[in-house]
């Protein structure tokens, strides 16, 4: 790569939300006013104290932050290498890292006046904070979710419908997570005026990407502090599942300017990389969709092309546009795994640890599963175990049903 | 540069009539079908030619224009067959303007110099690119420009006296203004309020001004023509083309004739209109 490295890693994007070439603003002028409203009202927020002390106590309270950085003793001997540690996102009200976002989002929301919220969704989790927050704060809530996702993640769906919110099945397209955003975005041009879109990770039009970043840095950040406490020292290296990569960054972020660590994102290889997957760094190449310029799995002619994998949060032909960036810059590295590799590792860590994670961060723990006997007996390994595989359990009993009967 | 869409618009100007402005996508159902249908168009009474170049994940486009472009894609339909199209058309008219309207991937991924090149040497005239505001300019809308192309941007009921400007500064050709806050598709707007923004939007250029979304009848296009130049219509000509097909999709004898008909409706409407003076 011919490109000059950055002093620091951490402070993109510019006043145009690029990340290098990556990021922008690529959206319809309807909703370009608006864009740039809430670009303003975010920059305030984040500058008031209040704001943040606000914000602070819901997560303390309500979220039920911190979350424990837990050493993974049965796992650690079981590769019989790096020292393992979770970042527990998965005991976090509503069982993963997107209510860390969606809180950040909805005060931003009520600063703004906005009185409906509209999301789209993949795996149900983030449409489950949101619809949570929504009950939480009195406001109207609207989720997009495409219709093979409703049909695999029926348990989020019925509490999203508990929650009080309206879940819109989307047919248009593959029907899944891409769809999902692509009607969530016709929506919101309809209703420009009296909604607020609350996106569930690191992509969509700046400010978003960088402001659902600032937000699930909590991650990072409490990570270093209990490292510290535990360790005395920072990790060695700090591992990801990456759907649009919103806990991977969270994760990633407060970490960049340490050299000393190493960092992976784990994207969701499917059936493997030379059939059906959904690896837009490792299968595809940059193009512009959903408000951004970032990787993207297409054809020749600049078509998006069908993701796939065996979660739902992962089933997405794009990344977040700072994810590109630090893939081309060097700083991080991203592995895939498939779909049976994430498998193997949900049942491992059930049965090890008794935490069956989401499949999800099945992904990256298959990855911890590669890399961790490689490594000497004090690296210090953190990996994001950003939600809880209560929601896949059905799904996860079908497949191996049908395992058995072959 | 005096582009084809700057000479239509001084024709229209002195006949005293706004321009009809018809919408359809690059090959629906058909590569061969939608050409046939392009050409028809002049003579039924659309002014200017607006050409949808497919696109997966169109985010400001409803239903029936999804679908348009879902049945052009499975015909084979692609960029470099969009400009072929055009080069096809050109054959027999040269002086029907020609307006490429999408999304900014598939040209991005033709790369920007090689594709306003093509267009330009096929005979293309404008470009209207939903998803590149004036914030992206440095895209393709100054290159674009400096190739000899209009570039047509998007006002809406969003853009307020404050942004118009920016909005405005590199448009060219005309100025399509988005007579809703919403998809493709959708309820039309009261007229009595699109002349209002219509305008608001005069008091800030001298470029003609067509209001597109939500027109689907001779009466509301006619309606439209009282205040603006022109009268874009879309959704309905693509309802006309896909009621058309067989239960397979695929054309039928009548499809041609059927976006044609129509067209001619719209056209008379259009030119029933007074025009306000100007
Ligand atoms: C538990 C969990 N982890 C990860 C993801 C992927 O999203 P992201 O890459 O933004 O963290 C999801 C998305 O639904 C999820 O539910």
């Amino acid at each position: 790569m011919t490109q000059r490295l950055p002093n620091s890693f951490r402070v993109g994007p510019n006043e145009h939300g690029h990340f290098g070439i990556f990021g922008g603003r690529f959206v319809a002028e309807t909703l370009m006013p608006l864009i740039l409203d809430l670009e303003k009202a975010y920059a305030t927020a984040k500058a008031d104290p209040a704001f943040q002390a606000e914000m602070n106590g819901y997560l303390k309270d309500y979220v039920g932050r911190p979350s424990p950085l837990y050493f993974a003793e049965r796992l650690t001997e079981h590769l019989g290498g790096a020292k393992i540690y979770f970042k527990r996102e998965e005991l976090n009200h509503t069982g993963s890292h997107k209510v860390n976002n969606v809180l950040g989002q909805i005060m931003v929301a009520r600063r703004m006046g906005k009185k409906r919220i509209i999301a789209e969704t993949g795996a149900g989790q983030h449409g489950v904070a949101t619809a949570t927050l929504c009950a939480r704060f009195g406001l109207e809530c609207v989720v997009y979710m495409g219709a093979v996702d409703v049909a695999r993640q029926q348990s989020n769906v019925i509490r999203m419908e508990m929650l009080g919110a309206k879940v819109l099945p989307v047919q248009s397209g593959t029907r899944t997570l891409k769809d999902a955003m692509n009607e969530a975005l016709r929506d919101w041009v309809t209703n420009v005026h009296s909604t607020f879109y609350c996106i569930g990770t690191v992509a969509g039009p700046h400010p978003y990407p960088m402001m659902v970043r600032d937000f699930q840095s909590v991650i990072g950040i409490e990570t270093r502090k209990q490292m510290q406490e535990a360790e005395g020292r920072l990790p060695d290296s700090l591992i990801a599942c990456i759907g649009g990569g919103s806990n991977a960054m969270g994760l990633f972020h407060p970490f960049l300017d340490d050299p000393g660590v190493e960092i992976f994102g784990v994207e969701a290889a499917g059936h493997g990389l030379t059939q059906l997957h959904a690896a837009s760094i490792a299968g595809g190449r940059p193009g512009v969709l959903h408000g951004n310029r970032t990787y993207l799995l297409m054809d020749d002619d600049g078509q998006i092309q069908d993701a796939h994998s065996i979660s739902a949060g992962l089933d997405y032909p794009g990344i977040g546009p700072e994810h590109s960036w630090l893939h081309e810059t060097g700083r991080v590295k991203y592995l895939s795994a498939t779909d049976d590799e994430a498998l193997a590792a949900f049942l491992l860590l059930s049965r090890l640890e008794g935490i069956p994670p989401a499949l999800e961060p099945a992904h990256a723990i298959a990855k911890v599963m590669e890399l961790a006997p490689k490594r000497p007996k004090d690296h210090l390994m953190v990996v994001n175990l950003s939600g809880r595989g209560d929601k896949d359990i059905p799904q996860i009993t079908e497949i191996l049903k049908g395992r058995k009967q072959k | 540069m005096t582009t084809r869409i700057d000479a239509r618009f001084a024709e229209l100007r002195r006949e005293g009539r706004a321009a009809l402005v018809t919408f359809l996508m690059a090959g629906d159902p058909d590569p061969k079908t939608s050409l046939d249908i392009i050409k028809a168009l002049p003579k039924a009474g659309a002014d200017i030619i607006e050409i949808g170049m497919p696109f997966t994940d169109p985010m400001a486009d409803g239903p029936s224009i999804q679908a348009a472009g879902l049945r052009a894609l499975k015909a084979g339909m692609n960029l470099k067959k969009t400009l072929e199209m055009v080069r096809g058309f050109r054959k027999s008219d040269n002086t029907t303007p020609l307006v490429l309207m999408g999304y900014y991937n598939p040209i991005y991924i033709y790369g920007v110099d090689k594709f306003l090149s093509d267009a330009k040497t096929a005979g293309v005239d404008g470009l209207i690119i939903v998803d590149l505001p004036p914030e992206e300019d440095g895209e393709l809308c100054l290159p674009a420009l400096k190739a000899g192309l209009n570039f047509i941007r998007l006002a809406t009921p969003t853009t307020d006296d404050k942004r118009l400007p920016a909005v405005l500064a590199n448009t060219s050709g005309f100025v399509y203004y988005v007579s809703i806050t919403g998809i493709t598709g959708s309820a039309a707007a009261d007229s009595k309020v699109v002349g209002e923004a219509v305008s608001r939007i005069q008091r800030h250029t001298k470029l003609p001004i067509c209001v597109g979304f939500g027109i689907r009848t001779p009466q509301a296009a006619r309606a439209v023509a009282e205040n603006a130049n022109g009268a874009v219509v879309g959704t309905a000509l693509v309802d006309a083309l896909s009621d058309s097909l067989d239960a397979a999709g695929q054309a039928t004898a009548r499809t041609v004739a059927e976006v044609a008909e129509l067209v001619a409706l719209l056209a008379q409407g259009v030119r029933g209109a007074r025009q306000a003076a100007e």
